[in-house]
């Protein structure tokens, strides 16, 4: 078989691979008052890491990130609804939010809300699904 | 203690998200799943007898007030749905325990099946049009889970097509849903009820209530729309067909009563007496006469279901306290019956190795237990009495009689002697005759399969014998829906 | 503005129909994704297209959209991705097991 030519793909993978996780971070950090979110966020990541299993072999990626995009599934379902519970256990209703500002050092002063935390299991949730299903069909592929 | 009626939305996503985490190892996901059957049906329990007794509880999620939050309303009948559908889903599962492989356990089959049940008693709870949408997708998208379970080229190929008859009916549920939204500006369902009751119902929101009813025809496989029924549920394993078929229709019926009871009951002669009475009759037929031309055990108990889903919408179409109160009660008896029949239909399988009615025989010599108890549950949906079956489509066909509507109770009694016909049919193919399983066979044991299914048997006879105090509870279910306004001023807080 | 919407949504469900009477797998799982996003317009379309600030106390504007519809739309969004990835895997098992891709083959005996 022909060796594939993905020499500039490999470099530019690097490159491109730093800008596009940091701005699904940003976009997951950003969703509450303005436009992001976990749902956007998880895709943004799950995009860059399947270009590095693109430009890279397959087995590599295999051998670096080893975790089982199952288990993170469960871990985002789990962090989503007991965020909602969490405000039960205090009496408030399901899925409550609560919020304040923190003065963080270097980053100044910050919302946090729990909310954060719900879209943090989202963001779990569908980059490990959409992961888990390409390479579920990919591997079979071969 | 309004956070009390989320919890059995929120138990089986937890216990559901907990079983993805352990899902290579099936023995602990039996035993954890099995409890939080137990404690879901416990809890259902309570919070019907809990409603029965202080009235209807609204929960606004989050803290945002109705009719801007989401809202989570259980009432008489939504508590009446909750408890009946988690006692399917015990039952089916600890039938499952027993049939479904090990292999295909460990493929998230636990997991699935809880997030159905999230998505049932969701749509059942919930007081909000999107959110009833959302639950009807988190069911429909672990039934495609379910329904391909295990993965053979028949299952395949049918769930392929009921996966995209599906997918067409939630898009036009959006439709339709945009369309209320644009008419009436809000998505709680009691607040859409108080802006139809202003506008008046005619012009675009007759259309928008017929669109609804074509969505939600389609779960509950009402004519037109019954296609896809008999092909899907033949797929799957017993266990899944009896849940499927104790469940996922009846949410469709669910929702059909809610909206046509709750916010579309202002064309009563048009909507109610005319379409809905016309669809049941004819659904009826449909059902009946395709149970009566197969020859095998799941098919027939698959059109079974078309013509007994047409009962309960008959019921609303007469709309009448006696005949709502009917329907409510045929809704019990059938989906304490439907299962039971198909995890039979199991227990057969599992010693015959078919269900194909020309293939086997003589079970009553070798398997009296089965053969009874089948027996029993056949008669009661027959509606032979003393059996809950019989008070069920009496109180409808009186109801039909009482409202001079002659044609479609004609029909309903008909329907029930072909139904009839078509579970003698099975007795005399399965029990009856020469014994066609081979000596091996013969030795199989199903006592295990048969304990899940006695309470099931047991409940039947006793919603019989113990007619008077369900049908006075159906008559207060019946009353509760009928008057709307209970419905919004506990929601609006007006 | 409507209008075109209208339009456009028009052309996005006959294309859809167009596709889901083909004979190939892969197609009509486009449509699916089609019709998706055809019945997400109409929502945002039906519930009126608007111009303004997100309301939130804090931003001084003059006018504010209604934010039920967005809301509503992202739901429905996330819903059919999730339902698009479950009915992809399940086009695939389905080539694989059957080995075609063609729906005519994949039809079913009638007397079953």
């Amino acid at each position: 078989m022909q060796k594939p030519n993905n020499m500039m793909l490999q470099t530019l993978a690097r490159l491109i691979i730093v800008i596009v996780l940091s701005f699904s971070i940003y976009l997951l950090l950003a969703g509450h008052n303005g436009p992001g979110g976990g749902f956007i966020g998880g895709l943004m990541t799950a995009s860059g890491i399947l270009i590095l299993y693109l430009s890279f072999n397959f087995k590599t990626i295999q051998a670096v990130i080893r975790f089982d995009y199952v288990k993170v599934i469960g871990i985002g379902l789990l962090f989503a609804s007991l965020t909602g519970v969490a405000s039960m256990l205090f009496g408030f209703p399901f899925l409550k939010h609560f919020f304040d500002y923190f003065t963080i050092p270097i980053l100044g002063e910050v919302e946090l809300t729990t909310a954060m935390l719900f879209d943090l299991g989202v963001y779990f949730v569908v980059l490990a699904s959409a992961l888990k299903i390409i390479l579920t069909i990919a591997e079979d592929d071969k | 203690m309004s956070n009390v009626i989320i919890l059995p939305i929120v138990v089986p996503f937890i216990i559901g998200a907990i079983l993805i985490l352990l899902y290579k190892r099936h023995t602990i996901q039996r035993v954890i799943s099995g409890i939080t059957m137990l404690a879901l049906l416990a809890l259902s329990v309570f919070l019907a007898i809990y409603v029965y007794q202080h009235g209807t509880i609204v929960l606004e999620v989050g803290g945002w007030e109705a009719p801007f939050g989401i809202v989570i309303v259980a009432d008489l009948l939504s508590t009446l749905m909750v408890l009946l559908s988690t006692l399917v889903g015990t039952v089916c599962m600890f039938f499952a325990f027993q049939t479904v492989a090990q292999d295909r356990e460990k493929q998230f089959f636990y997991p699935l099946y809880l997030f159905l049940m999230i998505g049932v008693n969701g749509s059942f709870l919930t007081g909000d049009l999107f959110n009833l949408f959302v639950f009807f997708e988190v069911m429909l998208i672990s039934s495609y889970g379910l329904i391909v379970h295990g993965g053979t080229a028949y299952q395949l190929r049918e769930s392929f097509k009921y996966v995209i008859i599906n997918i067409f009916a939630s898009a036009l549920f959006i439709v339709a849903i945009a369309w209320i939204y644009s008419i009436t500006g809000t998505m709680n369902m009691a607040h859409i009820a108080e802006r139809v009751a202003e506008l008046d119902q005619k012009g675009a929101l007759n259309i928008v209530a017929i669109m609804l009813f074509i969505v939600f025809a389609s779960k509950g496989a009402l004519f037109p729309l019954y296609f896809w029924l008999p092909k899907s549920y033949y797929g799957p394993p017993a266990a899944i067909a009896a849940l499927f078929g104790g469940l996922l229709t009846k949410v469709g019926i669910y929702a059909i009563i809610r909206t046509f009871t709750l916010i579309f009951n202002h064309d009563i002669a048009f909507m109610h007496k005319g379409v809905i009475v016309t669809i049941a009759g004819i659904t009826m037929i449909i059902g009946i006469l395709g149970a009566l031309a197969q020859s095998d055990f799941k098919r027939i108990l698959s059109y079974l279901i078309i013509s007994q889903v047409s009962f309960m919408v008959m019921g609303l179409g007469i709309f009448t306290p006696l005949a709502i109160a009917g329907a409510v009660y045929y809704i019990t008896h059938h989906m304490i019956v439907e299962p039971a029949l198909f995890l039979f239909a199991g227990a057969v399988q599992k010693i015959t190795g078919t269900t194909d009615l020309k293939k086997m025989g003589g079970l009553l010599g070798t398997h009296p237990w089965l053969t009874w108890m089948f027996f029993i549950t056949a008669i009661s949906l027959a509606g032979i009495p003393p059996l809950s079956g019989f008070f069920s489509k009496f109180s409808l066909i009186l109801a039909g009689f009482q409202e001079q509507q002659y044609v479609i109770s004609a029909v309903a009694l008909l329907v029930g002697l072909l139904t009839l016909i078509t579970m003698m049919k099975i007795f005399s193919h399965t029990f009856w005759g020469k014994q066609k399983h081979s000596a091996e066979q013969a030795k199989i044991s199903v006592g295990k399969l048969l304990l899940p299914i006695l309470p099931l048997v047991a409940l039947t006879i006793i919603l019989g014998f113990g007619a008077e105090p369900i049908f006075n509870y159906s008559m207060e279910v019946a009353k509760d829906i009928l008057n709307p306004t209970n419905y919004i001023e506990s929601v609006l807080k007006e | 503005m409507e209008l075109i919407m209208a339009i456009v949504i028009g052309i996005i469900f006959s294309v859809t129909i167009y596709l889901f009477m083909s004979k190939n797998l892969l197609r009509v799982v486009a449509a699916t994704l089609l019709l998706s996003h055809g019945v997400h317009l109409l929502l945002l379309t039906m519930s009126g297209l608007q111009r303004g600030a997100s309301p939130i106390l804090s931003f001084d504007a003059e006018a504010y959209t209604d934010p039920l519809p967005q809301a509503l739309v992202l739901t429905a969004i996330v819903i059919s991705f999730g339902v698009t990835a479950i009915l992809l895997v399940m086009a695939y098992r389905t080539y694989k097991v059957h080995k075609t891709d063609d729906l005519e083959n994949l039809r079913g005996s009638a007397d079953e």
